[in-house]
């Protein structure tokens, strides 16, 4: 509620009516910039945009080159092996119930001495990511025990189906490019900034 | 070569193979002006622009030709349907129909035109004032309040822009004595040693200035796009139209582009004469210039508000060009007696 001056009222609009210059503030007297000024101005503008269309061109051509990605970049999801060949999957499915839209599924199944996948108990007899699905977060990184996920560079990931978005293990289980796999072995884990301590946990 | 026009036989034949060369190479024109606008304005905003269909970028226009081309012909419900299909047609044929009048040097003393008449200046006004009919006709039968807005937009700039442009070229015509354009183009002076052609913006550079600013409002170019302005009214007169019913009223506004710079180059830069340049190339790089020009200013200038434009057109422009005329008038009077 406004008080209108004059009559002393509540005017009943939040904002009262106003005149054509009122409120408006007023140009300081004197200081009207003259033609030249105006036109100076002009001239400035497009001396401004000449200069521009000299300069080189900024736009980054992509499918013939790319920008450069963060070492942390998370593209699609890659399961890793020890060196001697075994799957690091163990199947507890930690990284399914980290996971915020659930994508994964992993279906456990028991070692044996004749079938050795993995070394611990169990290992991963189904391991499924709905791509359609996944926001890329990382948190199935995070919450792996023996680092068997990681989220490597690629992020080109289109296909002509629904179906070919469900990777399947084996379409994870595709070596890490190489250069990623060095980064991993050199700083295992991920080198990424969490608070002190909770990394050491996790590597134990 | 020139003779050839007084033949009965030879000037309807050299007319008709005008015409069609014409419309081949308006139309080929028009389609690499927009190509040569898309990557100009690009480099302003350092952006490539069209760089992938061809060398270059070259074929943008024969694929978004062909894309437009292909697009459902889809007249609203509700418009009035003769005048929604008419609107474009006229603008195209006005647009087309100056170039009727315009000379091209085509060698040293080879001309071509279709028609010759000593009025061609006229003509020309006549014809691009004929582009408001379309645009106010086709906001009116698109039955929408954009567009209607847009076409009354258009009509009230026509009004404000039309005295300025035809005044400022009033100065051209006192000191060559003729609207013909091959005249003005022709002109030469006879100033003690210098006998000569001179081009006409150095005897009327003010002329120049209105006629610039005045041919950017009547081709609806930014930053006099207001019929258009997609900000606030959409699309303005061009919100219902689509397919190749937009295409006319795009290739009509880029042929008017190309309108206004031949003539800016015909009236006050001397023409297709340029140093001992080849006069069809010297045309070219003329109108090229011009064309660039108003790519420049699209660039450049954010789009005047309604009542700025108006204050332009009738409180700066159209005094300065009823000055121009008086103190030309004066000049000649006193110099010739």
């Amino acid at each position: 509620m406004v008080a209108d001056e004059e009559t002393g009222t509540q005017s009943e609009h939040p904002t009262p009516l106003r005149g054509p210059r009122e409120g408006v503030p007023a140009k300081p007297e004197g200081e009207r910039p003259g033609v030249v000024a105006d036109v100076a101005a002009l001239a400035g503008g497009l001396k401004t945009t000449l200069s521009e269309f000299f300069r080189p061109v900024v736009t980054t051509m992509y499918p013939e080159d790319k920008t450069t990605r963060s070492e942390r970049y998370r593209g699609r999801h890659y399961l890793r092996r020890y060196d001697n060949g075994l799957e690091r999957c163990i199947g507890c499915e930690l990284c399914a119930a980290a996971c915020p839209v659930g994508c994964i599924l992993v279906i456990a199944a028991e070692n044996s001495d004749e079938n050795r996948v993995s070394p611990g108990e169990r290992y991963a007899k189904t391991y499924e990511i709905n791509m359609l699905r996944c926001i890329f977060c990382g948190y199935c990184e995070d919450a792996c025990p023996v680092q068997a996920i990681v989220l490597g560079p690629e992020y080109e990931l289109s296909d002509i189906s629904r179906e070919k978005f469900i990777y399947t293990k084996e379409k994870l289980l595709e070596p890490l490019p190489p250069d990623v796999q060095a980064r991993l072995q050199a700083s295992a884990p991920h080198p990424r900034p969490l608070p002190d301590g909770e990394r050491e946990n996790k590597t134990k | 070569m020139n003779q050839i026009y007084n033949d009965p036989i030879g000037h309807w034949v050299v007319v008709t193979v005008a015409i069609t060369l014409l419309l081949f190479v308006v139309l080929t024109a028009t389609a690499y002006t927009v190509w040569f606008e898309r990557v100009a304005l690009g480099r302003i905003q350092r952006r490539p622009g069209p760089n992938r269909v061809g060398p270059f970028g070259l074929m943008q226009l024969a694929a978004d030709g062909i894309k437009l081309a292909f697009k459902e012909s889809f007249v609203p419900a509700e418009t009035d349907k003769l005048l929604f299909v008419i609107a474009p047609a006229i603008a195209v044929a006005a647009a087309f129909l100056s170039w009727a009048v315009i000379p091209i040097g085509l060698w040293y003393n080879v001309q071509y035109w279709i028609a010759d008449v000593n009025i061609g200046i006229l003509l020309i006004f006549a014809f691009s004032s004929l582009n408001v009919y379309a645009i106010v006709i086709g906001g009116y039968a698109s039955n929408n309040k954009y567009s209607l807005l847009g076409g009354l937009r258009s009509a009230a700039q026509l009004i404000s822009y039309e005295m300025a442009l035809g005044l400022s070229l009033v100065p051209t015509f006192m000191i060559v004595g003729s609207l013909r354009l091959r005249d003005i183009v022709e002109y030469t002076v006879h100033w003690g040693w210098y006998n000569g052609p001179i081009p006409l913006i150095l005897l009327t550079p003010i002329g120049f200035v209105i006629y610039l600013m005045a041919a950017v409002a009547e081709t609806n170019r930014a930053p006099f796009d207001l019929p258009e302005a997609e900000q606030e009214l959409i699309g303005g007169f061009l919100t219902e139209y689509s397919g190749l019913k937009f295409v006319m009223y795009y290739l009509a506004e880029y042929v008017n582009m190309i309108t206004v710079s031949a003539l800016a180059a015909l009236l006050f830069f001397g023409g297709w004469y340029l140093w001992v340049i080849p006069p069809v190339l010297a045309f070219f790089i003329k109108i090229v210039l011009f064309l660039f020009l108003y790519i420049w200013l699209r660039g450049t200038f954010p789009r005047l508000r309604y009542d700025m434009l108006m204050r332009l057109g009738w409180k700066l422009l159209l005094p300065l060009a009823i000055a121009n005329v008086i103190v030309t008038g004066v000049i000649l009077v006193a110099t010739q007696g």
